[in-house]
């Protein structure tokens, strides 16, 4: 009965990881990318459900003090299924009208979420390694999953070499983190009581590979390139499941592993915010295709949320879980209103021009483009603006007060570039005459109760950020 | 001490695997790199272990073996989809995406 | 430390010795009648065709590739291997989950036909 209860600490894992088996066999078998579909739905609603039973019972270590459970652990597991469900339910019709409805999809973007389960619920430096590396390489595959097209290849390409790259650097933090403080296990290293030269480069490296992995200023460099290049709703899934996944496991690793020393950390994380944020921003607004613009503004969402990572305290921590669950939201709606106008070929609906007047001729789909949008400038009554709002309120609160300032200048840039895609869809007029599809039931159903819950936590946020302060009231 | 040796001797294989990946233009010598970096993380992974007298280091090093491989694995049939499509691994010629 | 290097060294420097005195002592005593045939690279075989730096067909790729991922499992099995007398008999289900695991990629590697050799894309490629 013992291991069957430690079993279920991991549930979420170990359904995902059955589940990209029983894809991957599926395919072999049948080849039929519909029954792929149906049935890694249907297990990544199971593994939702068993994350969220997770994240309502206690919090604890199990398998030898290898993963945490409950609590911020348990939550990441929620964001990264929530964006893994949507983006799924997204895939089936946009792969099918594109040609490119291949089995393989499912099975990697199982197996990639398999490796985050693993990274957010990590609690030694082993577990987070293989998390990292079985979501990056599956990522790596899924961005060149158009194999005959010269954009996704290259975006395959860069994101490879980068990836590869920033792993080493990664790696390099653990060993010189492990060789000072003598553990790999996160309390373990916050324990001991060296921090000499090699403790210091241990964080720095290990800094840097999460900054590749969450893609920071300057550390940014594949995240358009990959956003544009890979297929729109895998682009979804990459940028809202493996960042949450990314921020998660980094928190755990700031709280658990490096918590006495963040008085010296807070001022690194807190310059490349204002990189972050800064340039993100800045670069969003000379972009041209929608895909591009997405990938800037995610990296400026980035930036927002180092100003909660910078804050270091339990409730920066717990708006920025918030913020996560808000980002996941809007940006999967985001790109799954793009991934729609994609699916119509004789116009290439990625260039922002092509966008001219097509807010009245699908009107629901325009309106769901402007909840998206409207969130992600952080206007109320979106979930985004709650996110921001609780993430700079807590840095207030930690007096980083220059730094808030540099996030609002900078998010009110951002209203230019978000706006002007809603300018496009209202108010310029349609000069191609072209009619629209109707998206599938499924579809439109995903979309617009992603809307919903983007209104819904923003006029509601009490529930969820009462809970997710809960994770963070007790000594932790 | 003998440990600083090692150690030393893996910060410089990282640094000419770090070097290799920012100068060289062809693919499958910058992944060799890439390789190059990880294999000195995992000497010092290894001498610090033995050091310590601590089994995880060395088996934190199966694992990023593994890894490695894996890696090596998608980067190759990456390296070779790149190939098929543009005809050539020079990354500096691979440029559709920029800005 | 150094010390208990002595034996290789010794071993590499006679090595090195008896390699390049077999070199100088043929070049010196030996007869040197080079004619076409001699110089070619199979003596007594067919003429080369073509360059050796020539494309070789992708199925070496993914066979290597293949190879690399499954040769590296190793590293789990033999420690495993070595010390199961300590772990107990609850290790080796651990194992079969593993090696289970394993063979799925082969089951799959193998459906999706990429030992076919024949129908290997790109192999026909003259």
């Amino acid at each position: 009965m013992e291991s069957v209860n430690e079993l279920l600490t991991i549930s979420p894992i170990v359904i995902i990881g059955f589940a990209g088996l029983f894809v991957m066999m599926l395919d072999a078998f049948t080849g039929n990318a519909r029954w792929s579909f149906y049935a890694s739905l249907f297990f990544c609603l199971a593994a939702l459900a068993g994350a969220v039973q997770n994240v309502l019972g206690p919090t604890g270590t199990s398998f030898y003090s290898l993963v945490y459970y409950g609590g911020t652990a348990s939550f990441g597991a929620v964001l990264v299924l929530t964006g893994t469900l949507f983006s799924l339910c997204l895939s089936k019709d946009y792969l099918e009208q594109t040609g490119n409805h291949i089995a393989e999809v499912y099975s990697l973007v199982l197996f990639a979420a398999f490796g985050m389960l693993l990274l957010v619920q990590a609690n030694h430096m082993i577990v987070l390694f293989l998390g990292i590396e079985s979501m990056s390489i599956a990522l790596y595959a899924l961005a060149g999953l158009l194999r005959d097209q010269k954009k996704s290849v290259e975006a395959a390409l860069k994101y490879f070499l980068l990836g590869a790259f920033s792993t080493g650097f990664l790696l390099y933090g653990i060993a010189l983190l492990y060789g000072s403080t003598g553990s790999l296990a996160l309390p373990e290293i916050a324990e001991a009581s060296d921090k000499g030269v090699m403790y210091w480069a241990g964080v720095g490296l290990l800094f840097t590979g999460f900054f590749f992995k969450v893609s920071a200023v300057p550390f940014h460099m594949w995240t358009p390139d990959v956003y544009q290049g890979s297929p729109t709703t895998v682009t979804a899934f990459m940028a809202t499941a493996s960042k949450s996944a990314a921020f998660v496991a980094f928190i755990l690793v700031l709280s658990r592993a490096l918590p006495d020393t963040s008085q010296q950390w807070q001022e690194v994380l807190w310059i490349f915010a204002v990189f972050t944020m800064v340039i993100g921003n800045l670069l969003a607004l000379v972009q041209e295709n929608i895909k591009r613009m997405l990938a800037y503004s995610s990296i400026a969402h980035a930036g927002y949320i180092m100003v909660g990572l910078a804050a270091t305290s339990g409730a920066a921590y717990s708006a920025v879980l918030y913020y996560l669950f808000a980002y996941t939201l809007m940006n999967v709606g985001a790109f799954g209103v793009v991934a729609y106008y994609e699916c119509h070929k004789n116009c290439d609906f990625t260039e922002i021009k092509n966008y001219a007047g097509l807010g009245f001729k699908k009107p629901i789909m325009g309106i769901l483009m402007s909840v998206f949008l409207f969130s992600m400038v952080g206007i109320p009554p979106f979930a985004g603006f709650i996110g921001k709002y609780r993430v700079f309120a807590a840095a207030i609160d930690e007096g980083l007060i220059s730094l808030v300032i540099i996030g609002v200048l900078a998010s009110a840039i951002s209203v230019y570039y978000y706006l002007s895609v809603l300018v496009y869809l209202y108010m310029k007029e349609d000069e191609t005459g072209m009619v629209m599809k109707r998206p599938s039931t499924l579809y439109s159903l995903a979309l617009i109760i992603l809307a919903l819950l983007t209104i819904y936590f923003g006029v509601h946020p009490g529930l969820l950020t009462d809970f997710l302060g809960s994770f963070y009231s007790v000594t932790w | 001490m003998e440990l600083d040796w090692y150690l030393g001797l893996s910060a410089v294989l990282f640094s000419i695997g770090v070097i290799g990946v920012l100068t060289r233009r062809n693919a499958i010598v910058i992944l060799m790199c890439a390789e190059l970096m990880l294999n000195a993380v995992n000497l010092t992974l290894v001498s610090l272990s033995a050091q310590m007298g601590d089994i995880h280091g060395q088996i934190l090093v199966f694992f990023s073996l593994s890894v490695a491989a894996a890696e090596a694995a998608v980067g190759l049939a990456i390296i070779i989809a790149i190939y098929r499509n543009h005809l050539s691994v020079d990354i500096t010629k691979i440029n559709l995406l920029r800005w | 430390m150094l010390e208990q290097y002595i034996p290789i060294f010794i071993l590499i420097a006679l090595a090195v010795l008896i390699a390049v005195a077999f070199i100088i002592l043929s070049y010196l005593l030996g007869p040197a009648r080079p004619n076409k045939p001699k110089l070619g690279p199979y003596e007594s075989g067919m003429d080369p065709i073509g360059q050796a730096k020539e494309r070789y067909s992708v199925g070496f790729y993914i066979i290597a590739m293949e190879f690399i991922v499954f040769d590296l499992e190793v590293v789990f099995i033999y420690p495993w291997a070595v010390r199961y007398q300590e772990f107990g008999p609850g290790t080796l289900w651990a194992m079969v989950l593993f090696i289970t695991i394993l063979l799925l990629g082969l089951v799959y590697t193998l459906k999706k036909g990429s030992f076919k050799w024949d129908m290997l894309p790109g192999s026909p490629a003259k």
